[in-house]
């Protein structure tokens, strides 16, 4: 089923997140089945599959968004458990933005950058500031840096998004369908911003259709259906030469449009 | 291959006239419909009948002066405000503070102090608003207990069963909302507890006061409350109506929170959690602000009910503003003017409740971040 993945970049730390037979269940349904999953440091990994194939919920658990029920997954050393001051030990490291932004109406876009740095971090206010600022220009945003989210547009609100994780330094970013409920002229923003991070070595796991970054980007793409890690290969041999039918079935109904 | 054609905007037009103006608005708004041109008509029919003669009585043919009730028996054809005049303090301060003209400044003062403290918070630009809030909500409670109550720094203490009036009325109002509020926000939190325990005490906390009527809370903190302590303990009847009403208020306060807190989508606590933000944290910065400003005008609501229902600690044989106002209508000397003294109650609730209205609307605009300027 899986092939063993030739790594040609060899720019490739160690191994940043190992998830070792995982398995879950929301009540009696079995939403992930046996998922093992290693991610290299500076890996970036693209999570494609069926709606309702358990894609967000496999990366909600990497953050403990979501509980599991049986295996192991351990990040950056540290492995989940019940205890809560690991829990937002790893939160810490680990970065996430939502298909629906989730920023904070009630504050600015500086205040949504500069919130968990200064409480989580004990960052100094200033300090704070000055590096949500060097990221909202790195999203190109740093002009609506005072103004509430409410009165940006969806890309923006997306970059704030990115920005707003970025400002915590995060070793690992999990996007869940960043691009989804954009309007299309606002997705290339938001997947530009997501390239330059890929560029810089960021360790990525996205869950997106966006076959196009897949390809720029991504060292490995994951199919994923059922609860279950169905096929994972390089881009290139993802897209030209599946292995599975259900990948190829997959594939062709998203590539036909 | 064909030239690239250029993309002109058009230009804007105003809207056609016969959409604008007095008579367009008139149209429109008042005579819409044939329901509607009903309902103007019997608006306009009942204002130009109703109206004028409740002006002419309550004003233009009304004493004023005086200090008796001759003057109003003379004119009887006008309102006998003389009354509300010579009883003023009674009304307010209370059968203690109006037997003993010497202290008449410690209710007037506490007054002025509450207003000059509440007044500048209402404006937008005033400076140190939040030294302003600090000094109203946690310095005015205290300077409120030494200067009403007395008993010490020299000020005689005052006979609490003898309090009235306003002052009875605010003292209740304003222990009750300010205890309420965070008692409810906690007690609107452990609903949503997932610790079974926490949640099922909120739960059977807030629907025991909840399904509780105010005057049988009130009757039972007067009358079986002492029953639980041995004899020789004198339990103060104004605090115990304080507790009683602090019980009751906090419940549906909590209510109203818990209606905001579930307003807020779970992706916000979720992008809080993702950034490593602990409950407290995440709760005092992120969900509680939004919830709390969600909730503003069902919290409002239950302060202004709360305001109104003080009036039954009546049944416990506290005078309030209204029942100090009835029992000044009752005395030998004003028998008969009633009505002047219910108008004058009715007025000071209707002014207070209506600022509580008016400032919760303000307080919703100003927070409202979502609105595109
Ligand atoms: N909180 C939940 N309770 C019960 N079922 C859930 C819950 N969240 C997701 N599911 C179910 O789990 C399955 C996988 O969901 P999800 O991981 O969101 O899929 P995807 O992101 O791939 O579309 C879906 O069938 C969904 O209905
Ligand atoms: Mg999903």
């Amino acid at each position: 089923m899986t092939t063993d993945i030739h790594m040609a970049s060899a720019e490739l730390g160690d191994t940043i997140i190992k998830i070792d037979e995982l398995n879950k269940w929301y009540g009696q349904f079995h939403v992930l089945k046996d998922i093992n999953l290693d991610v290299k440091r500076g890996e970036r990994i693209v999570i494609c599959g069926p709606s309702g194939s358990g894609k967000s919920t496999l990366i909600r658990c990497i953050n403990r968004l979501e509980t599991h029920q049986e295996g192991s997954i351990v990040v950056d050393g540290i492995e989940l458990t019940e205890d809560t001051k690991h829990i937002n030990e790893i939160r810490r490291e680990v970065g996430m933005v939502f298909q629906h932004f989730n920023l904070f109406p009630h504050l600015t876009v500086l205040e949504n950058c500069t919130l968990a740095p200064i409480w989580v971090r004990k960052a100094p206010k200033r300090e704070a500031e000055e590096t949500a600022m060097r990221y909202l220009e790195r999203v190109k945003i740093p002009e609506q840096a005072n103004k509430y989210p409410g009165q940006l547009s969806g890309g923006q609100q997306q970059r704030v998004a990115i920005a707003r994780s970025l400002c915590m330094n995060p070793r690992v970013m999990l996007f869940d369908e960043p691009t989804s409920a954009l309007d299309p002229e606002m997705i290339a923003e938001v997947l530009d911003v997501m390239v330059g991070l890929a560029e810089d070595g960021m360790t990525m796991l996205c869950v997106t259709h966006e076959m196009g970054f897949a390809r720029k980007v991504a060292n490995r793409v994951i199919f994923m259906d059922g609860g279950q890690i169905v096929e994972q290969n390089e881009p290139e041999e993802f897209f030209n030469n599946p292995q599975n039918d259900r990948t190829e079935l997959f594939l062709s109904q998203i590539l036909q449009h | 291959m064909s030239e690239v054609k250029i993309f002109v905007p058009a230009p804007d037009r105003s809207p056609p006239s016969n959409t604008l103006g007095p008579v367009a608005w008139l149209r429109e708004n008042l005579f819409g419909s044939i329901s509607s041109s009903i309902a103007t008509l019997l608006f306009f029919y009942l204002c130009f009948s109703y109206l004028p003669p409740f002006v002419d009585w309550a004003f233009i043919k009304a004493n004023w002066t005086g200090t008796d009730r001759s003057v109003c028996e003379a004119n009887a054809a006008g309102a006998c405000w003389t009354f509300i005049n010579v009883r003023l303090e009674q009304i307010l301060f209370g059968l203690y503070f109006a037997s003993k003209p010497e202290e008449l400044w410690r209710p007037t003062l506490i007054f002025v102090l509450f207003f000059a403290l509440l007044l500048p918070l209402l404006f937008e630009r005033t400076p140190g608003k939040k030294w302003l809030s600090i000094a109203l909500l946690g310095v005015f409670p205290v300077v409120f207990y030494f200067v009403v109550y007395g008993g010490s720094f020299g000020i005689p203490q005052s006979n609490t069963t003898q309090w009235g009036g306003f002052l009875l009325t605010f003292a209740l109002a304003f222990v009750g909302i300010l205890l309420a509020l965070p008692i409810g926000i906690l007690l609107a939190l452990g609903r949503r507890s997932e610790m079974p325990v926490i949640r099922s005490i909120c739960v059977i906390y807030i629907e025991f006061w909840r399904g509780t009527p105010l005057i049988t809370i009130l009757f039972m903190a007067s009358v079986m409350l002492p029953l639980f302590f041995p004899a020789g303990v004198e339990f103060d009847k104004v605090v115990r109506a304080m507790i009683g009403i602090t019980m009751f208020q906090s419940a549906y306060t909590a209510e109203a929170v818990r209606g905001g807190l579930a307003a807020i989508p779970k992706g916000q606590a979720e992008a809080a959690m993702a950034l490593g933000l602990g409950y407290w944290r995440r709760t005092v910065l992120i969900t509680l602000p939004q919830a709390l400003k969600i909730s503003i005008p069902s919290i409002v609501n239950t302060f202004i009910a709360l305001f109104k229902d003080t009036s039954l600690v009546s049944i416990i044989g506290l005078l309030d503003l209204l029942n100090m106002a009835q029992t000044a209508a009752r005395s030998v000397e004003w028998k008969g003017y009633d009505i002047e003294g219910y108008l004058f109650a009715g007025f000071i609730y209707w002014a207070f409740c209506y600022g509580m209205s008016r400032y919760s609307q303000n307080l919703e605009h100003k927070l409202d971040t979502n609105r595109r300027n």
